[in-house]
């Protein structure tokens, strides 16, 4: 039977959702406006919400100053090789966890998880000694390695929970035909579980994108993603607003489309399975 | 060919023995039903068979080879499942051709085999759907279409009509039968519907708690139940249990009389009050409360007996089931 909302409830729900969405979008909208305006009025007082005059002057300034295809790309690699190579390592993990069981498999994901609950600051030293012994300090692939660790918890997770939701008759029908471990994964279980999947992936990706902890601390020129980018605009000379709102545009952009195009994707997969 | 021999089978889930020691021997081409109560072992029992499930112990023969450790697809058996299986991302087409794949069988081969399966079924114009497109009926086809191609040496099936809505069970199960007659290929079939299990089997094998309680024909186990449990699981509606001074009188510690045995007519040694009657046009059920204690009734055709009426009814000294008081048929 359907709830019967009246208008009044419904006037005060709206507002309260656009209100809430307002103050989470509202530093990304005062941040990209910021980036069109001068210095000079990026830090007028009181604060100017529109400038009198708009410019790409820092934009151009930045372009300039800095290599940001060289960023871009490095971001990219980190991100998706980060996601990849975790999924590659996740997906037979999370096969294991959710069709054979054992007696310690709920303890087992109990203790990854946990380990997402530790400060991030606590191991920083030993992995910051650790990737400079391996030669792993300020490469892409020291990155990719770092972050895929970091979020691989999350990753078998997201896929455990997918997987659940597949009827297990169905792999032991693959079995009775014939089919081994690997074509059981790769013909059945992968197509069957490519939303969850798909959404992993995408949310997995903003995470690396957005990693800005472990990128800033074991880089400092080549292997240097966006975040790192960003950061070189805060520089003991002083902030300069416009500047650095338009580098972190050009930061967040990206990801940013990315979202947008695949939000359908991401909100389905982060519900999955909370409804039968 | 399609023999399959159990030795001393057992199954234990942790504490928990499942199936006891149980041996079985399934000949080559026969169709045996394993049938039973919820949670009798049945669908544990073929699983074992299928490869699914590890034995405790105990070997498993199948055409003269230890199959008792082999992976599910070296047993050369083809399953087909309550819930039908299929998968949900291929079309009928792929789904049939599926096991073919996996044995890596030249493309030209798998086509022939699809579409010769799919004449057979009655699935031609539907080879380029998904399952999802389809009906209970047309899935549980595909289900059986991907099981003919592997060409196995049994089939087995685990309560593959329970999803069906009555009709269409009636006309699957006639199907299957034919299909039996037609490939003679050995098939094993759960249920714990009697009636699928007497109109199909060439065997059943009543199960009870994971012990075997009888093996035999379908009329076998109708006429001469091993025991009280298979006297009152075969037969619809369930035999009457007596126990008392007629049973005694009769030199058995309790009297089974089947419903469709028991005569209403006036000369009839025991009379009953009728609590319930259950009209059907062809037969008519009775609850009667007798002498004998709580009585189920079945009358051919129609006879206007109702709620209240006193009747008096007699059964045929050889309908009588005797039982003594370990349950064993005397």
């Amino acid at each position: 039977m359907a709830r019967a909302v009246s208008p009044s409830r419904k006037f005060w729900t709206t507002l309260a959702a656009w209100s809430v969405a307002l103050v989470i979008f509202f530093p990304v909208f005062w941040m990209v406006l910021t980036s069109f305006k001068t210095e000079a009025s990026a830090v007028a007082t009181p604060p100017q919400l529109f400038s009198a005059e708009w410019t790409l002057a820092n934009y151009q300034d930045v372009w300039a100053r800095s290599d940001y295809p060289r960023f871009f790309w490095n971001s990219v690699v980190i991100a998706l090789g980060s996601t990849l190579l975790g999924l590659a390592i996740a997906i037979p993990a999370a096969w294991s966890m959710a069709f054979v069981p054992g007696k310690r498999t709920k303890d087992l994901l109990m203790w990854m998880l946990s380990t997402k609950m530790m400060p991030a600051v606590a191991v920083m030293v030993p992995l910051y000694l650790v990737f400079q012994k391996l030669g792993l300090f300020d490469t892409r692939i020291g990155l990719v390695l770092a972050l895929m660790l970091m979020n691989l918890p999350i990753i078998i997770w997201m896929l455990y929970t997918y997987f659940r939701e597949i009827p297990g008759e169905i792999l032991e029908a693959a079995r009775m035909d014939g089919a081994s471990l690997w074509n059981e994964i790769i013909y059945v279980l992968t197509p069957m579980a490519v939303p969850g999947i798909a959404s992993t992936l995408l949310l997995n990706v903003i995470l690396a994108w957005n990693e800005a902890f472990w990128t800033i601390t074991l880089t400092t020129t080549k292997a240097a993603p966006l975040s790192a980018f960003i950061a070189s605009f805060s520089a003991p000379q002083g902030l300069f607003y416009a500047k650095l709102s338009a580098a972190s545009t050009m930061a967040i952009a990206p990801i940013l489309i990315l979202g947008w195009f695949s939000q359908k994707q991401l909100v389905r997969g982060l519900t999955f399975g909370a409804v039968k | 060919m399609g023999q399959i021999t159990l030795s001393s089978v057992t199954k234990s889930f942790g504490e928990v023995n499942v199936i006891p020691p149980l041996d079985l021997q399934i000949n080559d081409g026969e169709f045996v039903v394993f049938v039973g109560p919820s949670g009798c072992g049945k669908s544990t029992l073929l699983r074992l068979i299928a490869g699914l499930e590890d034995i405790s112990s105990g070997q498993i023969i199948i055409d003269g080879t230890d199959a008792t450790h082999a992976p599910p697809a070296q047993r050369g058996l083809a399953m087909v499942f309550q819930s039908y299986a299929l998968y949900p991302h291929m079309t009928v087409r792929k789904n049939i051709a599926f096991p073919l794949k996996m044995a890596k069988v030249p493309q030209a081969e798998q086509d022939r085999k699809v579409e010769n399966a799919a004449r057979i079924l009655n699935l031609g114009s539907y080879l380029d759907r998904r399952p999802g497109q389809l009906s209970g009926g047309q899935r549980q086809r595909v289900a059986i279409g991907r099981a003919i191609v592997r060409e196995p040496a049994a089939f087995l099936f685990d309560e593959p009509l329970s999803n069906l809505d009555a009709a269409l069970r009636v006309t699957m199960r006639q199907e299957i039968s034919e299909l039996h007659q037609s490939l003679k290929t050995t098939m094993i079939y759960v249920t714990h519907d009697q009636v699928e299990a007497m109109t199909m089997a060439d065997k059943i094998v009543v199960l009870n708690a994971g012990r075997i309680e009888q093996v035999g024909a379908p009329l076998e186990l109708y006429t001469k139940p091993r025991n009280l449990f298979v006297a009152g699981f075969i037969g619809s509606p369930k035999m009457n249990f007596i126990t008392g001074p007629e049973a005694q009188k009769h030199g058995c510690h309790t009297l089974g009389i089947r419903p469709e045995h028991i005569e209403v007519s006036a000369e009839g040694p025991w009379s009953g009050t009728i609590g319930l009657a259950e009209h059907l046009g062809s037969d008519t059920f009775l609850k009667v409360s007798s002498d004998l204690g709580e009585l189920t009734v079945r009358v051919p055709g129609e006879r206007g007996l109702h709620h209240g009426q006193t009747i008096r009814m007699g059964a045929p000294a050889d309908k009588l089931y005797r039982f003594d008081q370990n349950g064993l048929a005397l």
